[in-house]
């Protein structure tokens, strides 16, 4: 079996008792990269010397009887928007298309110092704005079960790689969905935790107050792996929380008690809602108590989501103008205002779209009529998950209500686009920590299973998706 | 016709006390850097970076929130204030905001601030400063490129905004000096630094439309610039022209507010909560831990003056009207202590050997004493010698004036003038007896009729080259004239 294949825990094991050098890991990775990336395009940048060095310097730490790490010559995909010190950080923007950052955002850090290896930053929607990886200015990237299909987003790039056994792992972002979303389409684990256990400093904001920085793994283990590296407050975040670091385990816990969310079976693919009942079969078998319950202000999590999110990103958005940082533009024949206006022309179609949607509900006269409802929104779902929480460990549901769909298709059609991340934006709004993990197969394309839970409770949410993992065995990596 | 005129203020004073900036960790100390050596990440605004909110300027703005008697909200937040400009590096600045729900640290305050008459303060609240553009020939309309430093943005500020409470421009003055005074006091802003205080004002007459001032360089100017700006208005009034609601700028060369040149059109700020910065709440604990720890505030400081020392109001408000003062009495006290004495000599004499021209706001990066070679000890010194008769306040007054110049110790240059005077007699006592001999027509005239002394007078100044004392040489010349 080619080391490409291996989980994390394999890769940091092999690499300590060397049976294989680091080396050697990452050689075959980058081998497997060149004969796959053509098809999938899932990064934007690739480290090949630097991740060759890491490793080289591990396997020398590890022959000198040093300390190696807990995820000592594991290979990460990071997502574009995520900034890596002298590495291009694009947001697969022109606005930041040749974008050198000076920092490490804090969770490089830390995966740095635990032996990680960056092989390259993955590609996403521009600003992590979007559900597919179409809107990236690299082109799309594939879905490695069906590369006529997308991958999902906006971490299309980091599901996508870690579906194609690119790199042992990724990081991704998740703002309304986009590791979970493309996790589910490309049939592997995808985390978003609790809003602010994990830092966000160097995560170039898309919309501060949903998103934060998730791991995207082939097993649930992998992404525990990775969380319990990232996890824990963080003196350049005000908004981590303060508390010890937490460390999860996988445990063989069972007699779980599971709330099937209707108003997500109902509104999904009949092929989709389908393979999620198996997935609760599955669970009752394991000795899971599995009841389907209602989530009624569910209705209003979309129109709340885009009115949060594009307002936030608005603001967020506003800095490019292209003195400080961006792309080549001359600036002669030009007052700052239509400098301003002409440079930022550049951003892509989505993004432009979100600005100014963000800009209007934000305008004077609207801030009661949008910004505000949307948050009593939230608070209001948040009641009604606090009070489901009470009574169930979980809430289940599908991550996405279709299956992957062709590349091009819903493109052009925004809404129909926005109404695909219905399932995953719940969790955004509420802070409240979810997972997808691969649930099986519909005419051939994957199905991921959310699971929700209350907030920090992520260690629970974790058993459940590792005995669902376990029980329900799902297909890992496709044939490329 | 009578008018009523209406001023209101808009203060911003940096936090230079605080050492960091507002959401970052490089120094306040910005002043006199290479342009943008004082930034980082976070107030360059790259992509990714969080604010940080830095404790100390809470306080800070807190202690200020005290002194102006305003209110604090149970919690405090912060809004962005979105807007395109090429010295925000975020083209959105952060700041407080009270429309929704109140959020700024203080509002509905009321500072008393002489003559029995207060202003009403609306509110206080922490923002950032923004970057500074530099044109390349120094204004913006014969520049062909500007220069941005950030090294400014992200210092923070406490602006501070009044009710329009204000009839006559020497009250705004009298206002500003208070204001000064506190935040000296408090220690959170290093008044002296150019440009860590600055005064917006607005003005309207006989409730007519209300016109900003704006680019308003020093406090000293806010005087001048409204005292152009009413009689503007009024002269337009006079004429029945409407004044518009406009924002003009002080035009500190010609000293005239003038219409600004980029019409500044209605903007939409699109204000909403930063969403990086959790709520910080204040509660009862934290606000008497403010009140512990603030330093005396100027008004008690007064107090304590005429009721521990005796000072009268007058002297006491002097003193405590520039810190600088106030500190130095009470650093000559710890020396010597006699209160009424020393303030006397700091307030009355002291004072007349300050330059004029820092005496005015004009050159307000100095000290007021920075020119002088006096200390505490030196005043302690000359106070004692008066208060143990060793010298006369006449002689005093002498000693200052070469003191501050040369730096001697007082009780040093008394013994010097001792010995020197002895020498003075000895020297006219010659001089007289010269001309008694030379002019014994005179003398014998001037036994009859007094007037003639005076010319005997006249020919001791000639022989002395005018260096003798003129009454002590005509003591001596009539002495001698009774004698003979």
């Amino acid at each position: 079996m080619p080391l490409y294949t291996l989980e994390a825990g394999q890769v940091v094991e092999g690499i300590k008792n060397r049976e294989f050098s680091a080396e050697e890991y990452i050689s075959q990775l980058l081998g497997r990269i060149e004969k796959v990336e053509p098809k999938v395009n899932a990064f934007v940048t690739l480290n090949k010397e630097e991740g060759l060095n890491r490793a080289r310097m591990l396997d020398k730490k590890i022959r000198d009887g040093e300390q190696s790490g807990p995820l000592a010559g594991v290979a990460l995909s990071i997502k574009d928007n995520i900034c890596t010190k002298g590495m291009k950080t694009t947001c697969a923007s022109k606005m930041l298309e040749s974008y050198i950052p000076a920092y490490d955002a804090t969770v490089i850090k830390r995966l740095m110092s635990a032996g990680a290896i960056i092989i390259g930053k993955a590609n996403l929607d521009e600003f992590a704005m979007g559900s597919t990886t179409e809107f990236s200015r690299h082109g799309p990237t594939r879905n490695p079960w069906d590369i006529s299909r997308v991958s999902g987003g906006s971490s299309g790039g980091s599901a996508a790689s870690v579906a194609a056994l690119e790199c042992t792992a990724s990081l991704g972002s998740d703002t309304g969905g986009s590791v979970r979303c493309p996790a589910s389409f490309c049939s592997v684990v995808g985390l978003k935790p609790t809003y602010g256990l994990v830092s966000r400093f160097g995560l170039v904001s898309y919309a501060n107050s949903l998103e934060q920085i998730g791991p995207v793994g082939r097993t649930v283990s992998d992404v525990v792996s990775i969380l319990n590296v990232i996890a824990g407050s963080d003196e350049n975040d005000h908004t981590t929380i303060n508390s010890n670091k937490p460390t999860y385990s996988l445990q063989e816990r069972k007699g779980f008690r599971a709330g099937l969310v209707m108003e997500f079976t109902e509104g999904a693919d009949p092929g989709v809602s389908k393979m999620i009942y198996n997935a609760a079969d599955t669970l009752e078998k394991q000795g899971c108590k599995c009841e389907e319950v209602s989530l009624p202000s569910v209705q209003y999590a979309l129109a709340s989501y885009y009115t949060i999110a594009t307002a936030e990103a608005s603001s967020n958005l506003a800095r490019y103008d292209n003195i400080r940082y961006g792309f080549d533009m001359n600036p002669e024949g030009y007052e700052w205002n239509s400098y301003f206006a002409k440079a930022r022309s550049n951003f892509g179609e989505e993004a432009k779209r979100r600005i100014i949607v963000g800009s209007y509900v934000l305008s004077s006269g609207y801030y009661g009529k949008y910004y505000l409802k949307a948050h009593q929104v939230r608070s209001l779902l948040k009641h009604e998950m606090e009070t489901l929480f009470k009574r169930y460990d979980v809430l289940i549901g599908p991550t996405m209500p279709i299956l992957p769909f062709k590349i091009g298709e819903r493109i052009d059609d925004p809404l129909k686009m926005y109404l695909v991340d219905i399932d995953t934006v719940v969790a955004n709004l509420t802070g409240m920590p979810a997972i997808s993990v691969p649930a099986g197969f519909a005419d051939g394309l994957p199905v991921g299973l959310q699971i929700m839970a209350d907030q920090f409770a992520e260690q629970t949410m974790l058993d459940i998706a590792y005995l669902f993992e376990q029980a329900a065995k799902v297909q890992r990596s496709p044939e490329l | 016709m009578a008018t009523t005129t209406k001023i209101g203020l808009e203060i911003h004073c940096q936090l230079t006390g605080a050492k960091s900036k507002l959401f970052c960790r490089c120094s306040s100390d910005y002043r006199g850097k290479a342009p943008n050596a004082n930034i980082c990440p976070i107030c360059a605004g790259l992509p990714g970076t969080l604010p940080l909110l830095n404790q100390k300027t809470v306080e800070f703005a807190a202690m200020i929130t005290l002194a102006l008697g305003c209110k604090f909200p149970d919690d405090i937040a912060f809004y962005r204030k979105n807007y395109f400009y090429p010295d925000l590096p975020k083209n959105f600045q952060l700041t407080q905001y009270n429309a929704y729900s109140i959020t700024s640290i203080g509002v509905d305050g009321k500072l008393e601030y002489g003559n029995g008459k207060d202003a009403r303060i609306r509110r206080v609240q922490l923002e950032e400063d923004p970057g500074r553009l530099v044109y390349a020939s120094g204004s913006m309309d014969t520049s062909v490129y500007v220069l941005i430093d950030y090294n400014r943005a992200g210092m923070p500020l406490v602006e501070i905004v009044t009710e329009p409470d204000f009839a006559d421009p020497k009250d705004v003055r009298m206002f500003l000096d208070k204001i000064t005074s506190i935040i000296e006091h408090l220690g959170v802003c290093d008044t002296k630094l150019e440009g860590s205080v600055r005064c917006d004002a607005n003005v309207s007459i006989d409730g007519g439309n209300k016109v900003e001032i704006k680019n308003i360089s020093s406090f000293a100017d806010v005087e001048k610039a409204l005292r152009y700006e009413i009689t503007r208005q009024r002269t337009m009034a006079s004429r029945e022209i409407q004044v518009r609601s406009e924002t003009r700028h002080w035009d500190d060369a010609r000293k005239v507010t003038k219409e600004s040149r980029t019409k500044e059109e209605e903007q939409d700020y699109r204000y909403f909560p930063e969403p990086d910065i959790p709520m910080v709440l204040l509660g009862s604990e934290f606000v008497s831990f403010i009140r512990q720890s603030m330093p005396e505030l100027p008004d008690t400081r007064k107090e304590r003056f005429m009721s521990k020392y005796g000072l009268s109001a007058h002297i006491a408000q002097v003193l405590i009207g520039n810190k600088e003062l106030a500190d130095f009495f009470e650093s000559t006290l710890m020396i010597y202590l006699s209160p009424k004495e020393i303030a006397n000599w700091i307030v009355t004499d002291l004072m007349s050997f300050v330059d004029e021209r820092q005496k005015k706001e004009e050159d307000k990066q100095h000290l007021l004493f920075a020119g002088l070679k006096v200390g505490p000890e030196h005043i302690a010194d000359l106070a004692r010698l008066v208060d143990q008769e060793t010298i006369n306040r006449a002689t005093a007054k002498q000693i200052l004036g070469q003191i501050v110049r040369t730096g001697e110790m007082p009780s040093a240059l008394a013994k010097k003038m001792h010995a020197s005077r002895i020498d003075d007699a000895s020297v006219l006592a010659q001089a007289v007896q010269s001309v008694f001999q030379m002019e014994q027509a005179a003398v014998h005239d001037a036994r009859r009729n007094a007037n003639v002394a005076n010319f005997l007078l006249g020919k001791v100044m000639k022989i002395t080259k005018g260096t003798a004392d003129p009454k002590i040489a005509l003591e001596m010349i009539q002495k001698k004239l009774k004698e003979d």
